[in-house]
């Protein structure tokens, strides 16, 4: 791959449709997304963004249209391709998906341990020095039940950085967290996106966080990309949609209203 | 890792005790093995029919177990079935004359060996052989000749033989 | 009529889907299987959890199902006068049916639901896709081991409650009713074959830990990734395992023991 330069965009989505029981979630979406940059998608809840996630990682596959990730295309890859291209993939899970039965050192060697025949004694400075980077190399003999949200959080970035990925997605990292382990968990995107030059992928509808960190925002919505840009650009956006999204108004163009027929006339049938 | 070393110890001992039971299935439940022998000594008895007589049924006397049915084998020189008897050692003073029979318990039960002494002096001794025996009562045989003899019975109501006067 | 025709025509649509979900779920379990035995320690971890755990349940069961056999078999038989053919009643039930039904039932009870239950969890909790997305395949990481474990777990478990029951089987016959030890143990050994009886007994167990184990497991990942969905799931397990068992002994014997 010696035509790997910096310019070409690590992941090219091409006209992606997928549906999902019955549902169009993607109705012709294209994305490309930089190398060493932090990309982050938005969009409103339920908009698909974790699906996307998912169809880059593989585990779904589109309808039609093209995924390439470092120039392979996704839906095409034979299982082992897959796996093999995974192993340079990092994902953190809302949840943290941290296994229930292993302790957090357990947790973070998982994948080095799965993947290498490295002896203990590295599998440990390795796993110690992981630890160390998200803070919680003290923290290494807790089970995760005992962790708080924000913790497990930490130790799933620690376990998705284990293997030095060429980039790592995060599925609404910012979800449900208090203010401290909100400000943790941006300046820890921040600092491992420069320090082992990763490319990250955020997908998130916490605007403010994500203004505050991403390089190049996508806003997604009813299966198409309604706008993209640097965070200044977006902020300056005359599109109405995007005005919307990006100052929180109750009603625009995503009405307040579910539909439904005319309320009077709602109210007198009085059936149904 | 202590946790690792309980679980494989426990997985050994659970493997070790299936694989137990499988044998215990193996050669105490099932025909894979002989009984084990008791320790003592042995008698032979020849009878005309053993019946249903099998390995390791019990041989009493006065209804007392005092020890179990060896090899049965046949004699083609005599055309007679050789049972071979091992008796317990506590029971060594069982009379030369001793007789043999075999019997069933219950109607639908399993044959036995029944031995009952006799009144010499000296006494069975380790491949002895009981002289007198009393071969096994076949239930078919015993009905057939009922039914022979009460047919005859019928059919000559003089002169019938001593043998079908009960 | 036409609406419950419909109702008809889906779940059996439904129920083809599933079983054909199911099939091809078996078939990548089997392509799992052949990297565990560079893995066997995750097999054994399983067997703790699948077999071990299941022994308890399984002693007692057995115990007290082969003293019910003695009780109730010596009744019957006394009035025959065939006490004496009480070892071979009580051995022949259990191991040619009661050990490896009842065993696979208690197993479908014990272990099964606790299969599920840990691979929904584990599927509601994204550790299933989380692993996927380490690519580490959790059919080979997670599933396979633990249907290896079921598979070897069943028959010993089953020869563990026959063996036991057997000994039940003895404690009442011989000890409380004073059937003859000789008679109870030598018309056991003479009726009983080892091939015939003993062997299908175990091929029985075997089926049946397939059987089991692949419901159990199918069911954990095929389950709505929600605590309503895994609890259904677990339910599920039990009722359809059972079910499974009973459909499946009867081919069994039929094909076994006509």
């Amino acid at each position: 791959m010696s035509d790997n330069n910096k310019d070409t965009p690590l992941i090219e989505i091409r006209n992606l449709h997928f549906s999902r029981g019955g549902r169009k979630i993607f109705d012709g979406v294209d994305l490309d997304i930089l190398r060493g940059k932090i990309t982050a998608i938005m969009g409103p809840s339920g908009s698909g963004k974790t699906t996307l996630l998912r169809l880059i990682g593989g585990q779904l596959k589109p309808a039609s249209g093209t995924i390439n990730v470092d120039r392979h295309n996704v839906p095409e890859l034979s299982h082992r391709e897959l796996y093999k291209l995974r192993k340079r993939m990092g994902m953190l899970f809302q949840s943290g998906a941290l296994l229930t039965d292993l302790n957090v050192f357990e947790n973070v060697a998982f994948p080095v341990r799965e993947h290498t025949k490295f002896p203990e004694s590295m599998i440990r400075t390795l796993v110690l020095m992981k630890l160390e980077a998200v803070g919680l190399r003290g923290a290494r003999d807790l089970m995760p039940n005992e962790l708080s949200g924000g913790m497990a959080r930490r130790v799933a970035l620690a376990r998705a950085i284990a293997l030095d990925p060429m980039m790592i997605m995060y599925d609404e990292p910012f979800t449900g967290q208090d203010p401290i382990s909100m400000g943790v968990l941006v300046q820890l995107i921040r600092l491992l996106n420069d320090a082992l030059n990763m490319t990250s992928v955020v997908v998130s509808h916490d605007v403010q966080e994500t203004m505050t960190i991403a390089d190049y925002i996508y806003v997604i919505s009813e299966g198409k990309v309604i706008g993209h840009g640097s965070p200044e650009q977006l902020n300056k956006s005359d599109s109405s949609w995007v005005k919307q999204f990006i100052h929180g108004m109750p009603d625009g163009p995503v009405p307040f209203h579910y539909p439904a027929k005319d309320y009077l006339e709602d109210l007198i049938s009085g059936t149904g | 890792m202590i946790q690792t070393r309980i679980v494989e110890i426990w997985v050994g001992l659970f493997i070790a005790g299936g694989i137990a039971a499988l044998f215990v299935l193996a050669m105490k439940v099932s025909n894979i093995s002989t009984f084990s022998k008791v320790e003592g000594y042995e008698l032979t008895a020849r009878f005309d029919n053993v019946g249903g007589l099998k390995k390791t049924a019990p041989v009493t006397v006065a209804g007392v177990r005092i020890g179990r049915v060896g090899e049965i084998t046949f004699d083609d020189t005599t055309y007679e079935a050789v049972v071979h008897l091992n008796i317990e050692k506590t029971y060594d003073k069982l009379p030369m004359d001793t007789t043999a029979g075999i019997f069933t318990a219950g109607l639908l039960g399993e044959q036995y060996v029944s031995l009952e002494a006799g009144g010499e002096e000296k006494y069975l001794a380790d491949k002895d052989e009981i002289k007198i025996t009393q071969s096994a009562l076949v239930l078919e045989q015993v009905i057939g000749q009922f039914l022979f003899s009460k047919a005859s019975e019928g059919g000559s109501s003089e002169g019938s033989s001593s043998s079908s006067s009960n | 009529m036409i609406s419950w025709l419909r109702y008809l025509g889906r779940s059996g649509l439904s129920f083809f889907e599933r079983l054909g979900r199911g099939n091809l779920f078996l078939f990548y379990i089997l392509l799992g299987l052949p990297t565990l035995i560079l893995r066997f320690r995750l097999v054994i971890q399983q067997l703790y959890v699948v077999g071990v755990l299941s022994l308890l349940i399984i002693i007692v069961s057995g115990l007290f199902v082969g003293m019910v056999l003695g009780l109730q078999g010596y009744n019957t038989l006394v009035d025959f006068g065939a006490e004496e053919s009480l070892g071979v009643m009580v051995a022949l039930s259990l191991v040619r049916e009661l050990g490896p039904v009842v065993a696979a039932l208690l197993f479908a009870g014990r272990a099964g639901s606790a299969l599920t239950a840990e691979i929904g969890l584990m599927k509601a909790t994204e550790q299933l896709s989380g692993m996927e997305m380490m690519a580490v395949d959790p059919m080979s990481r997670v599933i396979a081991p633990r249907f290896m474990a079921g598979i070897i777990s069943m028959p010993l478990l089953a020869a563990i409650f026959s063996a036991v029951g057997v000994m039940g089987g003895y404690f009442v016959g011989v000890g409380l009713l004073g059937v003859d030890t000789g008679a109870f143990w030598s018309q056991m050994q003479d009726k009983i074959s080892w091939s015939d009886d003993i062997l299908n007994g175990v091929i029985k167990s075997i089926v049946f830990g397939v059987v089991a184990t692949w419901i159990a497991v199918f069911e954990g990942y095929d389950a709505i990734p929600t605590s309503e969905g895994v609890s259904r799931a677990t339910t599920r397990t039990v009722v359809h395992t059972s079910l499974a068992i009973l459909s499946v002994d009867f081919v069994l014997t039929a094909l076994m023991f006509e």
